[in-house]
């Protein structure tokens, strides 16, 4: 634990104003209904888009919602919503990857010539053939980005475990007996779990801002729900009339990409500095 | 030579391959669908004879891979179907969009791509300096704004705020190529400062990771400038990283432009596909999907050529 405080302590400032900005929108996210002066739903008021007031510290939306607590909510909704999609497509892809790694052969070869095939197609036009095809739903929606992330997750960790597997430790573990899960849980993924750490940041910048992107175009998180993407949709008119609150919703995504942007330079950094000492 | 010859024609046979599975993807993904796609665009509502109606004007009713065989035949000639929202022509529809997307993802790249290489350079050659830190910091934030972001920034300040450039870009086109630049401008501008920041980066990159190598040591021995170091010896070193990412990153322009599209209402290709899949009008969405995926794999692929052929240890193989 002190480990990990000191390690903590020694980030650069840019890394710990990331840390701190996270940890902020980890709080908001999970305390929203206590923060929120009105609930995700509240018809606050009958007039829309009422300025910004003592009562309605942001205004109101398009149907005379809270702009705030709909921001607060939306925490909750994009960065939950993001967060289960990463860790989804780090189990398909970092599973699949090792596995791929660790066996070699034909298994290799089928899965990374398939993963090529995904990987050539861009991720966006696939995401809207999908959706156009199933219709925009949240369990679609999750399939779809899990599939297009789960690509990019199983080159990084098939070409990180490629580099363990032919270890003389993972040749003693094999001729021990060892079942093929046994390796890749105790002797592969402890050795790729640093540049695993940094990818699952990019990884969930990249869901997060794709996520937010299909939910602009009306395409994503569908409401009534609040979400940042389609709050910056649902406003965009009032940009015409130098109105900034638009932008708030868009900033917040901007923010918190930026946080892990930041935190994530630091990792990376410190993992290959690490490995120039050993 | 021959050598050479056999990588790229192998990469160009990749190259098919990946979209005859790609044109696989967009005509089954309809067959994944649990049901039918004519009763799941209806509704459940649907009588029973107008779904049938609609499943013989979507052509559900033949075989699969008949179906396959005519869209792709029809593809290759130009003939890419009807639009279900509006019974137009797809390739009418198509035609004016693509060059207009054409002509902004150019239009942005004419401008980032010699911007990229400039602040790459100077960055490589003042590294560790103010500027290089600075440089580093704004594109690093830069990477991380969504596109919409960016672009309502931009409207904000310029087209509201200041009123120079219109913050809808409606070309058309009877427009002279000034005005249409000009119009242009703003979009272009969005796209410029979201991709400038990765190719500027990848130079920087690769034009440090020369400048440890014994021949520029004894370059700068020599006594040579550093500016001249960097131009004439580390650069053309340099280039063929340089030469890919600048392709992936028009490869990504042309993807990209979905969303600038749709904020500044620009007519173009991107703008078709998110209305069309907000209809589910699937036959425009397989079409659009299928011009897309064709722009974005030939660019990858010339990206890929690019590099094998400016490699000159693969000339020469062992």
């Amino acid at each position: 634990m002190n480990n990990i405080i000191k390690i903590l302590l020694s980030a650069p400032f840019s890394a710990k104003v990331g840390m701190i900005i996270i940890t902020f929108y980890l709080i908001v996210a999970i305390f929203a209904p206590l923060i929120a002066p009105y609930g995700e739903y509240y018809l606050a008021t009958p007039i829309a888009y009422e300025v910004w007031s003592s009562d309605y510290p942001l205004g109101t939306d398009n149907l005379g919602r809270d702009m705030l607590s709909r921001l607060i909510y939306g925490a909750r909704n994009t960065l939950g919503l993001a967060l289960t999609i990463t860790v989804l497509a780090f189990l398909l892809g970092g599973i699949l990857g090792m596995t791929a790694a660790a066996l070699g052969g034909w298994v290799d070869q089928i899965l990374s010539r398939v993963n090529d095939v995904f990987m050539a197609i861009p991720s966006l036009i696939f995401a809207l053939l999908i959706l156009s095809i199933f219709g925009t739903t949240i369990p679609y929606l999750i399939g779809t980005i899990v599939i297009l992330d789960a690509t990019r997750v199983f080159r990084i960790a098939r070409a990180t475990a490629m580099n363990v597997a032919v270890m003389d430790y993972v040749e003693v573990a094999r001729l021990r007996g060892e079942k093929l899960g046994w390796v890749i849980r105790k002797e592969i993924l402890p050795n790729i779990a640093a540049p695993l750490l940094a990818e699952f940041g990019l990884r969930f910048c990249f869901v997060f801002l794709f996520l937010s992107a299909l939910s602009f175009l009306g395409l994503g998180i569908q409401p009534p729900t609040a979400d940042w993407g389609s709050m910056v949709r649902e406003s965009a008119a009032l940009i015409a009339f130098g109105d900034i609150t638009p932008l708030i919703p868009a900033a917040a995504i901007a923010l918190l990409t930026v946080a892990v942007n930041f935190v994530v330079d630091w990792m990376l950094h410190r993992s290959s500095g690490l490995k120039d000492v050993s | 030579m021959k050598h050479i010859l056999k990588i790229v024609a192998q990469r160009i046979a990749l190259g098919f391959l990946t979209l005859f599975a790609i044109s696989l993807i967009i005509t089954f993904g309809v067959e994944l669908l649990p049901g039918d796609l004519a009763q799941s665009i209806l509704g459940q509502a649907a009588t029973p004879d107008a779904v049938r109606v609609f499943r013989i004007e979507l052509g559900l009713d033949r075989p699969a891979h008949l179906r396959y065989l005519d869209w792709l035949g029809g593809m290759a000639t130009g003939d890419m179907g009807v639009s279900l929202a509006n019974k137009r022509q797809i390739s009418e529809l198509v035609g004016i969009r693509l060059s207009n997307t054409l002509f902004l993802g150019g239009f942005a790249a004419l401008i980032a791509i010699p911007l990229a290489l400039a602040l790459g350079i100077l960055a490589a050659l003042y590294r560790n300096s103010l500027f290089d830190r600075s440089i580093n910091l704004v594109t690093v934030t830069s990477i991380s704004f969504p596109e919409f972001f960016i672009a309502y920034v931009l409207i904000l300040f310029f087209a509201v705020n200041l009123g120079w450039f219109p913050g809808i870009s409606n070309v058309s086109t009877e427009l002279s190529l000034g005005d249409k630049l000009y119009r242009t401008l703003l979009p272009a501008a969005t796209l410029t400062l979201v991709c400038v920041a990765h190719m500027m980066r990848m130079t920087r990159a690769s034009i440090i990771n020369l400048l440890s190598s014994p021949y520029i040591e004894m370059a700068r021995l020599k006594g040579i400038k550093p500016m001249r170091i960097i131009m004439r010896h580390a650069l053309p070193n340099a280039l063929a990283p340089i030469v890919n990412v600048i392709a992936l990153n028009l490869a990504y322009l042309v993807v990209g432009v979905v969303i600038v599209e749709v904020v500044f209402v620009y007519p173009g290709l991107g703008q078709l596909l998110v209305d069309s899949v907000s209809k589910r009008d699937v036959p425009v969405v397989q079409a659009c999907s299928m011009i897309f995926a064709l722009v974005y794999i030939s660019l990858n692929l010339f990206a890929d050529i690019i590099s094998i052929v400016t490699n000159p240890r693969l000339l020469y193989p062992r």
